[in-house]
């Protein structure tokens, strides 16, 4: 075999996010349900309360990231186990790539499939709000920061929950505390602006920890998929 | 090449086996043998690295197995009793996905003449959910004839395949230790290879 058949690192880190790509886009109902779930429990508030165009725009930005947070848990459980039931994740430990690294592809797929998507959906939902312009576009800034964030730390509860009985409310529990810190920066990054303040410190924790999360977390993950493969 | 000394596995509570030693090199097989339960798969994953055994140690070209995990990985296929195959994707994409993970860059060209040494002529782009289950092994199986990892370890690889596609299992064994490659298998069926002894291990 001649060397230049062998896959450098980022050849292996694509084809996982492209295969999980092809995979999920020969199954789109997944990828619209995450989606249309988020558009639902959005869209429950208004009908369940008084309609005060100030209330609903002072709950908008605390409304979408609960429901982000929600709809992003929704496909966590299919992040590894589709993999685990048919042997593929065998075939990956055995890669003579590092694990973390096709690990962090698939969390990079992840993100792209149930994170980015309602990245772009949440300006129409803010809207629906009446969030203000400069409101929406803190909102897509820090929902950009935070659903890879989501991803990531879902990864590892979904590695450390594989193959357990009820794993997908497992997963949940063990990472919506985990997930709050997101939540209280990204919610509050919009409060900031819609009170006249500046937006940047939430937004600058929010992607310090993004980039703490991307370090670590796929490391974690693969250390816990190792763990729950014996 | 491969050497196994003083291993022990439990599953659980239960002592699976104890004291095993061995080694394997080029152009060696070995077969497997014990009834069920007796701890086979757990040795093979063992070997694999999946399964941390209680005692013991693996080493490949004289050094641990786990000290080495990446380079010990590009040497090494294991097909288990899962296929890794998605339902999905078709034949060959599913081939191409499969060597791209074992870092094995394949064109579609390499991976339908794979398909076709397989016996999979005309199925190479049709979904899997279409193909039968000896099918299916057949494409799990076109990850041998990829790729030139010298240890292949091969958990019940003749599982749902008619007698046309052993013979030619025993016929890609023959070709690979000719090779100076090496295999460790486990069977409930007859697997013979032509000019080879087998060497037997058994479990109990």
């Amino acid at each position: 075999m001649n060397p230049q058949d062998k896959m450098s690192l980022s050849d292996s880190l694509m084809l996982v996010i492209r295969r999980d790509w092809l995979l999920a886009m020969r199954r789109r109902a997944d990828v619209l349900t995450t989606l249309v779930f988020f558009v639902m429990v959005v869209s429950l508030f208004p009908l369940s309360m008084e309609p005060d165009p100030n209330v609903l725009r002072k709950i908008a930005p605390g409304v979408v990231w609960v429901a982000a947070l929600l709809a992003s848990m929704l496909s966590l459980g299919r992040l590894f186990s589709a993999d685990h039931a048919d042997g593929t994740l065998e075939q990956m430990m055995l890669a003579p790539q590092p694990l973390a690294l096709l690990v962090f592809g698939k969390i990079v797929a992840h993100w792209m499939l149930s994170g980015l998507p309602l990245v772009l959906l949440a300006p129409v939902l803010g809207l629906q709000f009446g969030v203000p312009t400069e409101g929406l576009w803190v909102l897509v800034a820090g929902l950009l920061l935070g659903t890879p964030m989501l991803s990531a730390i879902g990864a590892i509860g979904a590695a450390l929950t594989l193959g357990l009985r009820g794993g997908g409310v497992l997963v949940s529990l063990l990472v919506l505390p985990l997930c709050i810190p997101v939540l209280i920066f990204g919610a509050g990054a919009v409060d900031a602006v819609l009170a006249a303040k500046s937006a940047a410190p939430n937004l600058a924790l929010l992607g310090a920890a993004l980039v703490v999360s991307l370090a670590a977390a796929p490391w974690v993950a693969a250390q816990a998929l190792r763990i729950s493969m014996e | 090449m491969l050497e196994v000394n003083d291993l022990a596995c439990s599953r659980g509570d239960h002592r699976l086996f104890s004291g095993l030693s061995f080694s394997l090199s080029a152009g060696e097989l070995m077969r497997i043998e014990g009834v069920n339960g007796s701890g086979k798969t757990s040795l093979l994953r063992a070997l694999c690295g999946f399964l941390m055994p209680d005692a013991g140690t693996i080493r490949w070209r004289g050094e641990d197995i786990r000290a080495q995990r990446e380079e010990y990985h590009a040497e090494l296929v294991y097909l288990g009793h899962l296929n890794a195959i998605k339902d999905d994707l078709d034949a060959r994409e599913n081939l191409r996905i499969n060597a791209g993970m074992a870092g094995i860059r394949l064109d579609g060209k390499e991976a339908v003449a794979a398909l076709r040494r397989m016996g999979l002529r005309g199925r190479e782009t049709l979904p899997m959910k279409v193909l039968s289950q000896g099918q299916r092994r057949r494409v799990a199986l076109a990850r041998l004839l990829v790729g030139d990892a010298p240890l292949w370890i091969l958990d019940e690889p003749l599982t749902a395949l008619d007698v046309g596609a052993v013979g030619l299992m025993q016929e890609l064994i023959g070709e690979h230790l000719a090779r100076g490659g090496m295999a460790i298998y486990t069977t409930h069926q007859p697997l013979e290879v032509a000019g080879v002894t087998t060497r037997r291990l058994a479990l109990s």
